[in-house]
């Protein structure tokens, strides 16, 4: 079984009918970097919520298993799935100012975890969280432990939420759009350094985005999502070189392209959209639920 | 052509609050330093730059929404560069701005009728709902919209109901200020498409702030770079893709991650 497993999972609003996630199956194997690619709404996050645990409380899970490293999360009582979740995967969020505690220190904001959750000791911790911001390229990382999030920029408060991500050596990394509040600079330094973590840690990635042009350069597969839906799961390779469904390739054609200005920013027909909802439409027409 | 905009040695600086003692003045920052550039009636022009190269406080310049510090503007003829809010007002119309979130530049007590109509009937235009009305088709929204919320509507339609509120001001310049960047790529592409024409329609004269690219490739004619506050390139489109001079431009154009796994992107 491939390191996580997500089968046949739909989630709701409690007490409301249409589902947030419609049936979605998905893997990413040890090591493996996964994008869920999908516009605002299509239910990307979501799907990192449910597999972190951390669901917000109006929202239930209506059927499906997640599976972690050979364990059944759903099927566990929440204190032991809490214990797993925490030991083996971990999230680098999207914005990185509301992510960080403003009026607490760095340092303690990134070994709070290993010593509550992972039972560390304090110094054991505060040498691991300076090697890591080490290995992310803070410069001067004892002053940065001792900053407050407003004194540094949001580049390097990114660069903090990975290396905190990476604290403790979790098996599985839920990366939801960190790089969308960056201009293009600093992304490309930001998922490089992503990228070179992962490769030297093994770490599992699912790389959350809006944009085709980053899954290109940090992904290995693609799921796309549309209104809570598995519409194409491929290759990265594959995908770029033809995308099967109608609504990729809308969305590939929607994708800003700098040396084909005139083939790319194409907006998405409305003969694609009509189709896809009807698509939507005829699932949820099946569906037992 | 004639110039609308002529720009000479601008400078602006503001205040770093963040390095305010506790009394006393704070010290003050040089956001641009010393521009110049004009922009002919009709020209389709993108800034762009990375975050903190001065490319928004420039565009708040051009529709004095700041004051600059040093140099000139010229709108149509006019210094405007210190010109106060009374001297300002009969101008206000004729340079209108569309901002990055719609979500904070719409008031959400008011209804996309009231929205796009009050600064109409503070401008003294006659038959406002009928203008209102018309600039709803211009952005390809339902007439029916004018009576709802902005909760209401996706992050596309908001931004159109910004371009509405623009346009409906009959304006001779539009100053966009990232207007696309928090949309997703389907709203963008719809976005863009709809600017395309209206300005090509209305025969407008558009300054549009972005830090990407590809948006600017398929909107302007003409680019200009910034960095650190200031302009380090300023080309026609296809001569800048073709052939970058500036080593920021070169650098810029590299991190752009195309949808291609076969790009080098080392």
């Amino acid at each position: 079984m491939p390191f996580l497993q997500v089968s046949n999972l739909s989630l709701r609003i409690i007490g409301e009918t249409p589902r947030l996630l419609r049936s979605v199956s998905l893997s990413v194997g040890a090591g493996e970097v996964r994008a869920l690619v999908g516009e605002s709404g299509a239910g990307k996050s979501m799907i990192g919520k449910a597999i972190l645990g951390i669901l917000p409380r109006a929202v239930e899970v209506v059927e499906g298993e997640v599976w972690l490293d050979g364990q059944n999360l759903l099927a566990m009582p929440p204190m032991a799935r809490r214990r797993i979740i925490g030991a083996k995967a971990a999230l680098i969020p999207q914005d990185p100012l509301t992510a960080l505690n403003p009026s607490r220190r760095i340092g303690p904001q990134i070994t709070d975890r290993l010593v509550h959750i992972l039972g560390w000791d304090r110094a054991r911790a505060e040498s691991r969280a300076l090697a890591l911001l080490e290995e992310v390229q803070i410069t001067d990382p004892a002053r940065v432990m001792r900053a407050y999030p407003h004194e540094l920029s949001g580049g390097m408060r990114q660069r903090i939420l990975i290396a905190s991500a990476f604290a403790a050596e979790p098996k599985l990394i839920v990366a939801d759009e960190p790089t969308t509040a960056l201009d293009v600079t600093v992304q490309k330094q930001i998922l490089r350094l992503i990228k070179g973590m992962q490769e030297r840690h093994g770490t599992a990635l699912l790389f959350v985005t809006h944009d085709l042009g980053v899954v290109s350069k940090v992904c290995q597969s693609l799921s796309v999502l549309y209104a809570g839906m598995v519409v194409e799961d491929a290759p990265v390779r594959d995908f770029f070189a033809a995308p099967r469904h109608a609504y990729s390739r809308a969305l590939l054609a929607a994708t800003p392209k700098y040396t084909d200005p005139e083939g790319s920013l194409t907006p998405v027909p409305q003969t694609v959209m009509d189709a896809v909802r009807a698509e939507v439409a005829a699932a949820d027409g099946v569906w037992h639920g | 052509m004639a110039d609308l905009y002529t720009v000479q040695n601008l400078r602006l600086s503001l205040a770093d609050m963040t390095a305010k003692p506790l009394f006393g003045a704070a010290p003050r920052i040089e956001i641009l330093r010393d521009l110049s550039f004009s922009l002919p009636k009709g020209e389709v022009a993108g800034i762009v730059g990375g975050s903190g190269s001065g490319k928004s406080t420039l565009g708040r310049a051009l529709v004095r929404l700041l004051e600059p510090s040093g140099g000139s503007i010229r709108f149509d003829g006019t210094d405007i560069t210190h010109l106060d809010d009374a001297a300002l007002r009969p101008l206000r119309r004729r340079f209108q701005m569309i901002f990055q979130d719609p979500m904070s530049s719409l008031n959400p007590r008011h209804t996309v009728g009231r929205l796009i109509g009050s600064p109409l009937a503070l401008h003294g235009f006659e038959g406002i709902q009928g203008r209102v009305g018309r600039a709803l088709d211009h952005v390809g929204l339902p007439r029916g919209f004018a009576a709802r919320y902005p909760h209401e509507l996706s992050g596309g339609q908001r931004q159109r109901v910004g371009i509405a509120r623009a346009i409906a001001m009959e304006p001779e310049f539009i100053l966009a200020d990232e207007i696309v960047s928090g949309l997703d790529v389907s709203s963008q592409a719809q976005v863009l498409a709809l600017l395309e024409g209206l300005v090509r329609e209305l025969g407008l004269t558009l300054a549009f702030i972005s830090h990407d690219l590809s948006v600017i490739r398929r909107l302007c004619r003409r680019v200009i770079v910034l960095h650190r506050g200031e302009i380090v390139e300023d080309r026609a489109t296809a001569e800048l893709f073709a052939n970058p001079q500036a080593e920021y431009t070169r650098d810029l154009l590299a991190a752009i991650p195309l949808p291609d796994p076969d790009q080098v992107w080392a």
